[in-house]
């Protein structure tokens, strides 16, 4: 059998795949942001003084990594609106569902960088009369910014590829234009593997960042 | 000769542009025990590591019981080399024993274990025999009551006698021991050291690479003083050891003063 | 706001989630068997001395780690029946969705277990006289096995959440089923939020029967 292979329609319909992938990278970008804030304060609660505050925390982390992040994103589009009584654009309700996923995950890391400073760090600089926040900004982020950098780049990657389920609710980024494309045209074998390159080129020179990055940190520590 | 077991003609090894053996003609006969000595980097673990192709030799020919070892192949250009396959180093390697610096014991078995894996992976024997050569073997190195245990257990002296016991059990012709006791505790090296002369004293023909000078003095029937990849001085202990007759020997007897007959 | 919730249209429909529990696990379970296998054979490939091998399993990899899943769910059941003019089940098309995309993930996990290992343990089967694949399988990969326990659970955990993408092509699993709930009950608040729970507890019970699994399995050191 041959297949007669048609890649004038992929070349044809490149502005709207392009311009799926910019409604992508705003995604991408929007949550990561949006997450890493998030997950900072949320490592802040993980490691309060307050036990209810530690518990909560611990179960908002537990509760978005043990679920798919499929259905958190049906969540906040068709069921969050009934809780708060504002219906949601898709594009607002994939932001909300991506940026508190990440800050979930995110929150692990700044845990685990934060632990990861000596006791006596923090001691040493409260000893100097300096207060807890400033002991965070000055002495320990600086720190462990270093050691985290490669875990948050694996997590933007993982971030980058998750963008892609907002196309179930209709969000308009490159996915959702694939499958459009290749429902109008039929011609799905090109068009998806179109897809999947561009979002390939997007999302691999972060894998070859991060294992760089990994690499530079076992050698240096 | 008919009783040379294992001979090498010619042997080079190069790492690169590093040649680290530069033509090594040696007949080893059975029952011999021949203890190699140098400094680091002369190229005495690389003998060793050849004769059972841990290393694959550059240039040059190994013998066992007078039959060379791989098939040759002729190049375009006219260069002739050595051809090793697989199967004929396996063979090799059952009949030439190895006692690694690290042990390298496999972590997963038990002692009993490790000394039957190769009889049953390699020379599949059924498991009852398996274990009484096994037990044999560690009876002789002293360790019948460590079966059950796993390496983990044991102290870096029973690890390296229950490797010797590993590589008996397969009743190879020669023995290599490849430093067997420089990674061990000082007070740990004297146990290794009486297993191998308790196979010295069966008849075990055997190649050690050592800095156990006093060791290789009464234990060893030749010794090879090994420099720059080629044999710098050989002879009696007696001969190279007290009385060498090249001033590279002598300097490196001087910077092991430590030792004692 | 002032919201009545109401369960108990939802629960009704119970048996419709538990029938596509039984479809999650299902998919679960092949795409994790076709996977570890398939993973193997990528790992060995990429072990090889063999170019011809390597290259190809490292293409395999490098693309699968890189693009995101819901475009191989689109691919294997919409694109390649086109072009090999075979029609492929949404159980098939998402089973085998998640396996290859599993199996470049796997093939990191058991790369990295067979590669912990140093040299030492390989010399000392051969110098038995062992095979390379006796060395292979008697040596290296039991010890690498234990090595792998926790990432492979930690892939498989993110395999189980990744099946929810199977409910875009249409295949009844959990994610399926509810929004079959939903429709029947309008009631999508206490429906996602129930498929949500069920989520948390499944993968709850997971977690825990892995980090059962995984105490035993490396008891011996």
């Amino acid at each position: 059998m041959a297949y007669e292979w048609d890649f004038a329609i992929v070349l044809e319909n490149l502005p709207v795949l392009l311009r799926g992938l910019g409604v992508m990278l705003q995604l991408w970008l929007s949550a990561l942001a949006f997450g890493l804030a998030a997950g900072f304060v949320i490592a802040l609660g993980r490691m309060a003084a307050a036990a209810p505050l530690r518990l909560l925390a611990r179960c908002y982390v537990e509760l978005f990594r043990n679920t798919p992040a499929l259905i958190q994103l049906i969540w906040f589009y068709y069921a969050f609106p009934i809780v708060i009584g504002v219906q949601l654009t898709p594009f607002a309700a994939a932001v909300i569902g991506l940026s508190l996923n990440t800050s979930a995950y995110a929150a692990e890391i700044f845990r685990g960088g934060m632990q990861a400073v000596p006791r006596g760090q923090w001691e040493g600089a409260s000893a100097l009369g300096m207060t807890h926040a400033a002991v965070l900004r000055r002495v320990v982020l600086p720190q462990v910014l270093r050691l985290m950098l490669p875990a948050f780049t694996n997590r933007a990657i993982e971030l980058a590829k998750t963008t892609s389920l907002a196309s179930v609710l209709a969000v308009q980024e490159l996915m959702y234009q694939g499958r459009l494309l290749s429902a109008t045209y039929y011609r799905p074998m090109e068009i998806l593997t179109t897809v999947a390159l561009i979002y390939f080129m997007v999302i691999w020179p972060g894998s070859l960042l991060s294992a760089w990055l990994e690499r530079r940190l076992a050698r240096h520590g | 000769m008919a009783d040379i077991v294992l001979e090498t003609r010619g042997l080079c090894k190069r790492f690169g542009p590093i040649e680290v053996l530069r033509g090594i003609d040696l007949q080893v006969r059975a029952g011999e025990r021949i203890a190699i000595i140098g400094g680091s980097g002369s190229g005495k673990s690389t003998l060793l590591r050849c004769l059972n192709f841990m290393e694959t030799p550059s240039e040059g020919e190994v013998l066992l019981d007078g039959v060379p070892i791989g098939a040759p192949r002729r190049h375009r250009d006219g260069r002739v080399t050595t051809a090793y396959s697989p199967a004929a180093l396996c063979r090799v390697r059952q009949r030439v024993g190895m006692v690694f610096q690290q042990f390298n014991l496999f972590p997963h078995m038990t002692v009993i274990e490790n000394v039957m894996e190769g009889l049953r992976t390699v020379k599949r024997l059924p498991r009852a025999e398996a274990r009484g050569k096994a037990l044999a073997q560690l009876h002789r190195v002293g360790l019948a009551e460590k079966l059950d245990a796993y390496p983990a257990r044991l102290s870096g002296g029973q690890q390296q006698r229950v490797a010797i016991a590993r590589a008996l059990a397969m009743e190879p012709e020669v023995m290599l021991f490849d430093e067997p006791t420089s990674s061990l505790d000082p007070e740990l090296v004297g146990e290794v050291l009486r297993s191998i002369r308790t196979l010295a004293e069966d008849g075990t023909t055997m190649l050690l690479v050592t800095h156990e000078l006093g060791f290789a003095f009464h234990v060893a029937t030749r010794v090879i003083f090994l420099a720059d990849g080629v044999f710098h001085e050989t002879g009696t202990p007696d001969a190279v050891l007290r009385h060498p007759q090249r001033e590279r020997t002598r300097a490196f007897l001087a910077s092991h003063a430590e030792f004692t007959f | 706001m002032r919201y009545d919730w109401d369960f108990g249209a939802v629960l009704a429909q119970a048996p419709l989630l538990l029938d596509g529990l039984i479809g999650t696990l299902r998919i679960a379970a092949a795409a994790i068997g076709l996977g570890v296998a398939l993973g193997l054979v990528l790992a060995l490939m990429r072990l090889s001395p063999r170019w011809l091998l390597r290259w190809p399993a490292a293409a395999f990899v490098e693309f699968y780690r890189n693009t995101p899943a819901i475009v191989h769910f689109f691919w294997f059941y919409f694109a390649m029946p086109v072009v090999l003019d075979v029609s492929l089940d949404a159980f098939l098309a998402a089973t085998l969705a998640l396996a290859t995309q599993s199996a470049a993930f796997y093939a990191e996990v058991f790369r990295g277990g067979i590669r912990s290992l140093g040299p030492g343990q390989w010399e000392a089967g051969r110098a038995l006289g062992m095979t390379d694949g006796q060395a292979m399988r008697r040596i290296i990969l039991p010890q690498a096995m234990t090595r792998m326990v926790a990432p492979f659970l930690e892939r498989s955990f993110e395999l189980l959440k990744t099946t929810s993408l199977a409910s875009t092509l249409a295949y009844g699993e959990l994610l399926f089923r509810a929004t079959q709930v939903n429709s029947a009950t309008f009631r999508p608040l206490e429906t996602y939020t129930v498929l949500a729970g069920m989520y948390v507890l499944l993968l709850f019970l997971f977690s825990s029967a892995a980090g059962f699994a995984e105490r035993r399995m490396t008891a011996f050191r």
